[in-house]
């Protein structure tokens, strides 16, 4: 809700009347339209899917299963809760010394173990949204700014922005390129920046990306670092999704980068981390800041008091993830979860021609949809969004929501569901492309023969090379057009 | 804009300054006792730890609810079927169940006497979270909040640290038992438009940290009027009501402003601020909680609330724990009787060595008056005899000054995280201090 009236305007602070949580965006209607209608197997096969969410659900029941087998790791079991009392009083901003030590060797071996991360380093926030809030109080006074490659989460704008009154500032990536972050678009922007006035004090990238689920490269990595040195500004790497790489080529985490020859000051050098998605744990609030900066792990350390990680569930993390055997098995199976289901879903896109970007990594897939647009705009990128919320029934994440400079695109999250619900997604995206596909064949036809008699020929062998080409594959269920049959 | 290698130019002025208030002589007494922490075994001469107001005297009632309350855990084998939809929980809005059991709780500690709606309560980071995000909704930076002096050191930090929000002490002292009089809230309020700062609200701690004494009835309602008439906020940080171990009992804002009515009382102008650290003892799980009668500081709170929500797991657990109405009912009333008899022990305990405290029926702790010790009356001289409490009593209490109380001599001693032989050791100590000093020719 966000009117307020006059009279709370002048009583309550600027910041809890203006719009800077972000929530009045188009973005969250999908988030309302399911809502108000939640797809349910049984109770409510109709109902919307909700694929704006980028949550692991895969790999619970490995979870569980280590769970059943670990009681000492609560202190509500029998076997745990002499550690009870012990836990419940220990709110030492340094957290528990075990789940330091746990967390600092889970993040080195999602980076397959060729970097060592140091415990003491380690800090605590509120997830890792109040790890980027904390971040931006530390390193940006109010109207500095941060540049971020687009397209990028939402959620930076009230992370970094809201209360902290830093800026964010666009680096624009296109699909031209695969939407690489080239030196060219770090300098543009920066560039834009001194024109405007503004002090730019930091870079934030997300690698694995969100909502693009590619990589960064070793190559583009190490110029974003000479990049940051050369304007003496920071690096925030949020590598939350670190653990989602389910195929080649392999993560390189900027904590690599920082162990080979390269000229860099390490004092500009942060990592932002959490366990919600690589682990499935949004509830737990788990959120990391990690930093090669003395004073920023200092700061930071102290305004974790606003944010601390539950010592229960400290005390759970901790011993979970000191479980050598299982992280590795878990890891392990957990890409595998993923790009299997990545596969699926890609492959069932591949059968009705829809577009995507090639990706290796993260929860979701960044689906091109362009070629349904009526015309190349947001309006347009938005009311397509509202057909497929509202008809199809799917709530999917529209480009704009992530800054994305070309319409057309739209983030789909697919490790949120089981497998069946995801077919039956599958499905209804098959159909609805097929049914788009048709109409738009339809209408180019009614629009040839009403005005082009002589190119309609042309155009419809066009028309039918297209429609032969999904309908060559062995997957399509879609009987024969009639023209095919009529010429063979 | 110099290309300095310098860390600290690079950071922001809120790294870089001292709002977050841990430079204080305060935390040398927390350093003595970490270096050399008492045990009654392997350090019998070590530091006893009287600066830490915590609650460790029901541990035996929670464990026990723990052991007979499998399902209220999601790692137990009959509540393990809840992992899942736990772990991936992370609406700000809550577990509805916590919320009904949160308002629950909070009712029966003030007695059934007011009803609290579960859909005003708001998570945050512990009560040091709900602290700073009431004033991120309230204020703008440079503006200020009146709090009434001794008062908790944290609130420096929790308050203005980020927010750029300034407090603005209203001096009490025990000429009349460090009550806050009208006189001097309005005269604070005077000076503060002089001096050209903008007054947002009032904040208040009810149960009193350092003090342990409660707001009367005439008290409370006066400053909810004050308020009122200067259409400010009201913040009260209730997080110590459960504390009130004798007569008489706690009496919160939320009865006042039932009572007042909302033609005298604008609700939008109240608020509490809540946790779970010191009624239940369970500082590490982080509760906090923001309770606003003002339907847009919830709205803006609950968004906030993003930034420090407590954990899905801890919220299970607590859910399950405050519902159960048997447990909450017995746990309260035990408490309480267990907290009166340790302050009572130890109130005895120092009037035998000739120590009077501040007359006080709450809170963790008491306001111990030493002010017959001092060299002069004088700040100076209270850190001097704070040093010699800490470095040759072995000591680790809590300095008047660190609480910006404004007449030296007085400290705040924490009677409630150990057991009862610590406590007597403690008490020895002082006794022997005392007969030395008074021996001294003091």
């Amino acid at each position: 809700m966000g009117f307020v009236d006059r009279s709370q305007e002048n009583l309550l602070s600027k910041m809890a009347t203006g719009n800077g949580h972000g929530e009045n965006s188009p973005y969250f209607d999908g988030w309302k339209a399911y809502e108000n209608d939640p797809f349910h197997a049984s109770e409510n096969p109709r109902g919307v899917i909700h694929m704006g969410l980028a949550e692991n659900q895969l790999c619970f029941d490995l979870i569980q299963d280590w769970i059943k087998k670990n009681p000492k790791a609560s202190i509500c079991t029998p076997d745990g809760v002499d550690a009870f009392r012990d836990i419940a009083i220990f709110q030492d901003y340094h957290g528990l010394p075990e789940f330091r030590n746990a967390v600092a060797k889970f993040m080195a071996k999602v980076r397959g173990n060729r970097v060592r991360f140091d415990p003491d380093r380690i800090v605590m926030s509120g997830g890792a949204t109040g790890a980027h809030e904390t971040m931006a109080f530390c390193l940006a006074n109010p109207g500095e700014a941060f540049l971020v490659p687009t397209p990028y989460y939402p959620g930076f704008d009230r992370d970094l922005r809201w209360r902290t009154g830093v800026q964010l500032l666009p680096v624009v990536c296109e699909s031209s390129n695969n939407f690489k972050v080239t030196r060219k678009a770090l300098e543009a922007a920066y560039e834009r920046a001194q024109e405007a006035n503004i002090r730019v004090k930091g870079l934030l990238i997300t690698n694995p990306s969100n909502p693009l689920g590619t990589i960064l490269d070793r190559e583009t990595l190490r110029s974003i670092v000479s990049f940051i040195n050369e304007k003496n500004i920071h690096l925030v790497c949020d590598e939350i999704y670190a653990a989602t790489v389910f195929s080649e080529p392999g993560f390189v985490s900027i904590s690599e980068i920082m162990e080979e020859e390269i000229t860099c000051n390490r004092d500009l050098i942060h990592i932002v981390y959490s366990l919600s998605k690589d682990m499935g744990f949004p509830g737990f609030r788990v959120g990391i800041i990690y930093s090669y900066n003395d004073a920023v792990v200092n700061c930071s350390r102290k305004m974790s008091s606003f944010g601390l990680v539950s010592s229960q569930t400290q005390h759970l993390i901790a011993s979970m993830l000191s479980d050598d055997e299982f992280v590795d098995r878990f890891i392990a199976e957990s890409a595998k979860r993923l790009g299997i289901r990545h596969e699926v879903f890609t492959q069932g896109l591949d059968q009705v021609g829809i577009g995507y970007l090639k990706s290796n990594a993260g929860l979701f897939l960044w689906m091109d949809l362009h070629h349904l647009l009526k015309e190349k705009t947001f309006e347009a990128e938005m009311k397509l969004w509202r057909v497929i919320i509202n008809e199809v029934k799917l709530n999917v994440s529209p480009g704009s929501s992530f800054h994305c400079s070309e319409p057309g695109w739209f983030r789909v999250c697919f490790a949120n569901m089981d497998d069946s619900t995801m077919e039956l997604a599958l499905t209804r995206i098959i159909t609805f492309a097929r049914q788009s596909e048709e109409l738009r064949i339809q209408r180019k036809r009614q629009c040839w023969a009403s005005n082009r008699p002589r190119l309609s020929f042309s155009k419809r062998r066009m028309d039918d090379i297209m429609t032969t080409q999904s309908l060559l594959s062995p997957h399509s269920p879609i009987p024969q057009s009639p023209l095919v049959r009529a010429r063979t | 804009m110099e290309l300095s290698k310098n860390p600290g130019q690079l950071l922001s002025s809120i790294a870089t300054n001292e709002r977050h208030g841990e430079n204080s002589p305060y935390f040398d007494g927390w350093k003595a006792y970490e270096e050399n922490p008492y045990h009654p075994i392997k350090k019998k001469n070590g530091v006893i730890q009287m600066g830490l107001a915590e609650n460790q005297i029901c541990f035996d009632l929670i464990e026990e609810w723990i052991k007979k309350n499998p399902k209220a855990s999601i790692c137990t084998a009959e509540g393990v079927d809840e992992f899942k939809n736990i772990a991936i929980f992370q609406d700000y809005h809550g577990l509805p169940e916590f919320r009904q059991a949160l308002a629950s709780f909070m009712g029966r500690v003030r007695g059934g006497r007011v009803k609290f709606d579960p859909d005003r309560i708001v998570m945050s980071g512990g009560a040091t979270g709900a602290n700073e995000l009431i004033m991120f909704c309230l204020a703008d930076p440079g503006d200020a909040f009146l709090v009434p002096s001794p008062y908790y050191p944290a609130f420096d930090r929790d308050m203005g640290w980020r927010t750029g929000v300034q407090i603005l002490p209203v001096d009490c002292d025990s000429s009349n038992g460090f009550l806050i009089t009208k006189a001097a809230l309005e005269a604070a309020y005077e000076k503060a438009i002089e001096d050209n700062i903008k007054i947002k609200g009032l904040l208040l701690a009810n149960p009193s940290n350092p003090l342990g004494t409660l707001l009367d009835r005439e008290t409370l309602t006066s400053l909810v009027s004050f308020v009122n008439e200067k259409n400010i906020h009201l913040v009260c940080d209730e997080i110590y009501a459960a504390t009130v171990f004798k007569s008489p009992s706690f009496i919160s804002v939320s009865e006042i402003i039932e009572e007042m009515g909302s033609e005298i009382c604008n609700r939008d102008l109240i608020h509490i601020v809540y946790s779970l650290s010191k009624d239940m003892g369970l500082p590490g799980f982080r509760v906090g909680i923001v309770y606003s009668y003002n339907d847009a500081v919830v709205s803006c709170g609950r968004k906030m609330s993003s930034f420090g929500l407590v954990s899905s797991q801890t919220q299970h657990l607590l859910a399950s724990m405050l519902l159960d109405e048997e447990f909450v009912g017995n746990f309260l009333e035990e408490s309480s009787r267990r907290l009166a008899k340790r302050h009572e022990m130890f109130i005895k305990g120092l009037e035998q060595a000739g120590i009077t405290c501040l007359k006080s029926n709450a809170g963790l702790f008491v306001w111990m008056d030493l002010r017959l010790l001092l060299k002069e009356q004088t700040a100076e001289a209270e850190i001097v005899l704070w040093r010699v409490i800490i470095n040759e009593v072995k000591l680790n209490v809590s300095p008047g000054s660190s609480f910006h109380c404004t007449e030296p001599g007085w400290f705040r001693v924490c009677f409630a995280n150990m057991d009862d032989h610590t406590v007597e050791v403690a008490l020895k100590r002082l006794h022997a201090f005392v007969r030395q000093e008074k021996a001294g020719g003091n």
